[in-house]
């Protein structure tokens, strides 16, 4: 049954109708043109829509119509190198059917129906299936094997299956038998509300890290699979910047990247770019891992809101097939502004900075989705969820920085100074944290070596040392330190410069393996230790200085190739060359 | 047979509130007869069971709510749209102030546009040289980018704005022409004339295409300029296939005329009184630079604001740099000292620059100088607040050579003539000169080969 009602008022993309029977978060249609809305509120006077396209020319009295079913999404093979808005349709079938302009009203199937893939049927009859377990698998992209599975909450035995061969997603390629009787057909595509969270068997601990190539990432830093991190930072600190970089080079099977209320060059950007970078894992283009999600700044703003539960729900699809899913959300402060400006305009009581009371709670449901998990088939897979937040003015204080700070265990302040002398990543090691740290510190030691959480502490001590140093310089200069004190601002320079400033352009540079960022670090200890030797026989530290070793072994990064570590012992051989020579 | 309705509610500055009009819909024109023979014209902002609220573009001034009489066009507010548009100058609303008629129009279009789908643009990549050292290779601007220049209060924007219009210089525009959509909004009469004077002077008045609703004028209409402007920088650029530069002046009374009309309005207030809406209102604006595919024109956009009380994290400057692709921001201090342009190295950036420099587009050397440059600008900020407590005197001699390298970055690289046009090859070898101050060890942001190739030791 569709209900049906007519509109009272009309303030911006918020509408009113008369009372109606709908529920919250039903999709309607507005309006003769069928503009695409949600219910948000309904009372008993009537309901209040939030509209998915612009509201122009909307008049009193059209027709609003229930749909009966909450706003979700069609999941089936076809999301991966494929580009979506907040609201799930695909921009290049909207681009075909509309031309250049997004216009009004124009509905195209999420997936395209008409493909034809080569399917192979996991099941046959007689099985007993349950929600989550794989009926058949088809290649999405040559990257990637996507796994069909039993809508979560459907119980029962295969009747019959179709052959093994090429069907579209419209296609019934399996039909169950409930105990009750029932027939139901199973499709490889299937619904599903994206404010919902999908069921997962159950939680598990993170105990892997989301390797990301970047080094003040892995080795201070690190985000675990399934964890949760922020990224605050003013306009131009680097935000989208990192996240591109996190995007590009993670180690997550399947790359969701949402575009929230940002800019429309910077999504053609990424799909530019990511079309011609070759994944190294798989040799193929990075897009066949990635599905992006554009909603840009100057897209409804209702839509926006939406779009990042789209992301999330994409990725636990993905995530109950058993893969390792990476959401990129940039920038999850223009979700909560969305946020704003519709409870502005519900006349809402504002809490902190005219931002709604519920602002903590939604960002809290938002990142409680992501999570390492034994799936309904018993599979493990995991989501790891990366917010982009954009303070406004710059200052941390501000209501979405701050409830974020709440509810993510990994978060790399990006810093306003650092951006300016294009240190990037502009990632401030003083103000930056992540809990994860003990719990991958068995990981590193396992897979990458024994020191590497140890010599992370001392880089991280070294730093915390120059910042209480730096205190003192900033009133007195540098000249008057005792030399053991300027070997430590000397060798947190190349720290800084040397190890945690990563050229995200140069070939070598963009990614790093945790084993390059292990020697790397070794080699600054190294340096260290034997400066330290000659300091502590009184040697000043000036001809350590004069013999340029510092400023060599900032160079390292260049010089040390990803696939071969042999160049580390002849800049060890360099420097202690450069120690003899300031000894004598 | 066009029905006027008659009588209002009531009148609250530039709104007028009728009562529910059957039919009447969000977004469209009416026009309005304002009792004393006048014609007026206004949008529908809010509707609902009791109320039908009207923006009047032209102000209510001297209308009484029982004399009016307002018809429905039943059509959102649109432009005439053709290639004499240029040339040509129209009100804040769009209609022609130059006396020399009506537009022909080849078609008409909604000015509230639609949004690009993101698939269909092109991605900008093709730098546009301006002739000024510090924005051609510090924060050089790309063809189809929004790079707004951040000013305050008596400072040069005017001047800088005008040098560019004057001076880009696109490297291989493909047979397209080159034309300026010129926006004023809330600006002073001199500097409408300036801005007039100096296209004249730069003889491109005949490509220029005015939108002027100067500081006394109603501010209904003032947030309908930058939309009329940028529907005709689209008109021109996608349709008529030119490269556009659009000058918007002063975004500032454009956001301010926003939370004027929301207050009236009675909505609810965010930061600083603006309305919650500020964010996506500026994003209808500024996401509306770029280049689509299948058309060989382009519209970049340079809008200009100045900063309350010289304060980049005003709502205004702050959610302005997080929608556009950079900002070039000047600096009193520079300023005061005379250093014309006085463009920030620190504060400014333009984020399509990365791809749009190095071999094939400018020179092999330009994205390691200018990384350098802004390092070594760091370093003298750090060397300027350490000399400020304990004396020049006594800084090392490398805190020595950065001041030093400080001073002739402002004398020779930063400033130059209003009318000094340099290639992008003399200001970076004036870069390089500069940078040269410093010891070659210091430079760890070039690469041996590059330094090799253009250190000057």
């Amino acid at each position: 049954m569709t209900e049906r009602a007519v509109i009272k008022a009309i303030n911006g993309p918020v509408v009113t109708s008369s009372a109606a029977p709908f529920f919250v978060s039903e999709t309607v249609r507005v309006g003769r043109e069928g503009l695409l809305g949600e219910v948000i509120a309904v009372t008993e006077s009537g309901a209040t829509v939030q509209v998915y396209e612009p509201t122009g020319g909307l008049t009193l009295g059209e027709e609003i119509i229930g749909e009966g079913t909450p706003v979700s999404l069609t999941l089936g093979p076809g999301i991966l190198d494929n580009i979506f808005d907040g609201i799930g349709r695909p921009l290049r079938d909207l681009e075909k059917k509309e031309g250049k302009f997004i216009g009004r009203g124009c509905s195209v199937p999420s997936l395209d129906e008409t493909a034809k893939r080569p399917f192979t049927i996991t099941v046959k009859p007689g099985d007993g299936l349950k929600g989550g377990a794989v009926f058949a698998t088809v290649p999405e992209t040559p990257s990637l094997i996507h796994k069909c599975m039993v809508p979560p909450g459907i119980t029962g035995t295969v009747e019959s299956t179709v052959p093994d061969g090429e069907y579209t997603v419209a296609d019934v390629l399996v039909t169950l038998r409930t105990e009750s009787g029932e027939k139901i057909e199973l499709k490889a595509a299937q619904k599903w509300p994206i404010r919902k969270r999908r069921p997962v068997g159950k939680y598990l601990s993170p105990s892997e890290p989301l390797v990301t190539g970047q080094r003040v990432i892995d080795s201070l830093f690190p985000v675990a699979k399934g964890g949760t991190a922020a990224i605050p930072g003013g306009f131009g600190t680097g935000k989208t910047m990192t996240q591109h970089q996190l995007a590009k080079w993670c180690d997550a099977d399947v790359i969701i990247y949402v575009g929230c209320g940002e800019r429309g060059n910077e999504m053609t950007q990424v799909l530019t770019e990511f079309s011609e970078l070759t994944d190294p894992r798989t040799g193929r283009p990075m897009t066949e891992r990635t599905c992006l999600i554009a909603n840009t700044s100057n897209m409804p703003v209702a839509a926006r809101e939406a779009s990042v539960y789209t992301g999330i729900t994409l990725a636990e699809y993905y995530r109950d097939m058993g893969y390792d899913v990476a959401v990129m959300a940039d920038s999850t402060s223009r979700w909560a502004e969305a946020l704003r400006e519709i409870s502005g305009r519900l006349e809402e009581m504002p809490a902190e900075e005219g931002y709604p009371a519920y602002l903590p709670s939604r960002l809290a449901e938002f990142y409680e989705r992501a999570g390492r998990v034994e799936t309904l088939s018993g599979d493990v897979g995991s989501v790891t969820l990366i917010g982009a937040v954009s303070p406004q003015g710059s200052d941390f204080s501000e209501p979405v920085t701050q409830n974020t700070k709440r509810f993510v265990r990994c978060f790399w302040a990006l810093d306003k100074s650092l951006a300016w002398a294009r240190h990037y990543p502009a990632i401030n090691w003083i103000d930056s944290y992540s809990e994860y740290g003990r719990e991958l510190e068995d990981w590193f030691a396992a897979n990458v070596g024994e020191r590497f959480g140890s010599y992370a502490t001392r880089i991280a001590s070294l730093l915390a040392r120059e910042k209480s140093l730096e205190e003192i310089v900033k009133l007195i200069g540098d000249d008057v330190l005792p030399d053991d004190q300027k070997l430590i601002l000397l060798t947190a320079g190349v720290i800084r410069n040397g190890f945690l400033q990563q050229n995200a352009f140069h070939p070598v540079d963009t990614f790093v393996p945790l084993e390059k960022q292990m020697k790397m670090m070794e080699i600054i200890l190294y340096l260290y230790d034997a400066a330290s030797r000659l300091v502590a026989d009184a040697v000043p530290v000036s001809h350590v200085s004069a013999t340029g070793i510092f400023e060599d072994v900032s160079r390292m990064k260049y010089e040390i190739p990803n696939d071969d570590f042999s160049a580390c012992d002849a800049i060890k051989k360099r420097i202690d060359a450069a120690i003899a020579k300031a000894e004598r | 047979m066009v029905v006027y309705y008659k009588g209002a509610k009531s009148i609250a500055g530039p709104l007028l509130i009728l009562k529910r009009i059957p039919g009447a819909a969000y977004d469209e024109v009416v026009t309005i007869r304002d009792g004393s023979g006048g014609e007026r014209h206004g949008r529908v902002t809010a509707l609902d069971e009791e109320r039908t609220v009207i923006e009047v573009f032209e102000g209510t001034g001297g209308m009484a709510p029982e004399k009016t009489e307002t018809s429905f066009t039943g059509s959102p507010a649109s432009l005439p749209l053709s290639r004499s548009l240029l040339g040509r100058t129209m009100n804040g609303a769009g209609s022609p102030v130059d006396g020399l008629g009506a537009i022909p129009a080849a078609e008409e279009k909604d000015i509230n546009g639609e949004p690009i789908n993101p698939v269909s643009r092109t991605y900008p990549q093709n730098c546009i040289t301006t002739g000024i050292s510090s924005i051609d290779v510090l924060m050089t601007l790309i063809r189809g980018q929004k790079l707004p220049i951040f000013s305050g209060s008596g400072m040069s924007h005017n001047e800088l704005a005008v040098q560019i219009a004057r001076q880009a210089k696109i490297k291989d525009d493909g047979g397209a022409g080159f034309c300026i959509v010129f926006a004023a909004m809330g600006i002073k009469r001199d500097v409408a004339d300036y801005f007039r004077r100096s296209f004249e002077e730069a003889g491109v008045v005949g490509r220029t295409v005015t939108f002027l609703n100067l500081s006394s004028d109603p501010i209904v209409e003032r947030v309908l300029t930058p939309r009329c402007a940028l529907t005709a920088a689209e008109y021109l650029a996608y349709e008529e296939n030119m490269h556009v530069l659009v000058i918007m002046t002063d975004m500032t009374s454009y956001a301010e005329a926003l939370r004027e009309i929301s207050s009236l309005k009675g909505e609810i207030p965010g930061r600083k009184g603006f309305p919650g809406y500020l964010y996506s209102d500026l994003a209808s604006l500024y996401e509306r630079a770029g280049i689509v595919k299948g058309s060989e024109g382009s519209v970049t956009q340079l809008p200009i604001l100045t900063m309350p009380g010289d304060d980049i994290t005003h709502p205004i400057p702050d959610l302005t740099a997080y929608i556009t692709e950079g900002q070039i921001v000047l600096d009193r201090a520079l300023e005061t000292a005379g250093v014309y342009p006085p463009c920030s190295a620190l504060m400014s950036l333009s984020r399509l620059m990365k791809d749009g420099i190095g071999e094939g587009y400018t020179r092999e050397d330009h994205a390691a100088i200018s990384a350098q440059a802004f390092a070594c600008c760091a370093k003298v900020a750090e060397a300027k607040s350490l000399a400020s407590v304990i004396g020049e005197e006594e800084l090392s001699d490398s805190d020595k050579k950065y001041l030093e390298f400080g001073r002739q970055f402002e004398r020779r690289f930063l400033t130059q003539g209003v009318d000094e046009r340099r290639s992008i090859e003399e200001s970076l070898d004036i870069l390089w000169d500069v940078v040269s101050i410093l010891p070659r060890e210091s430079l760890s942001r070039i690469e041996d080969k590059i330094l090799d190739k253009y250190y000057r030791g």
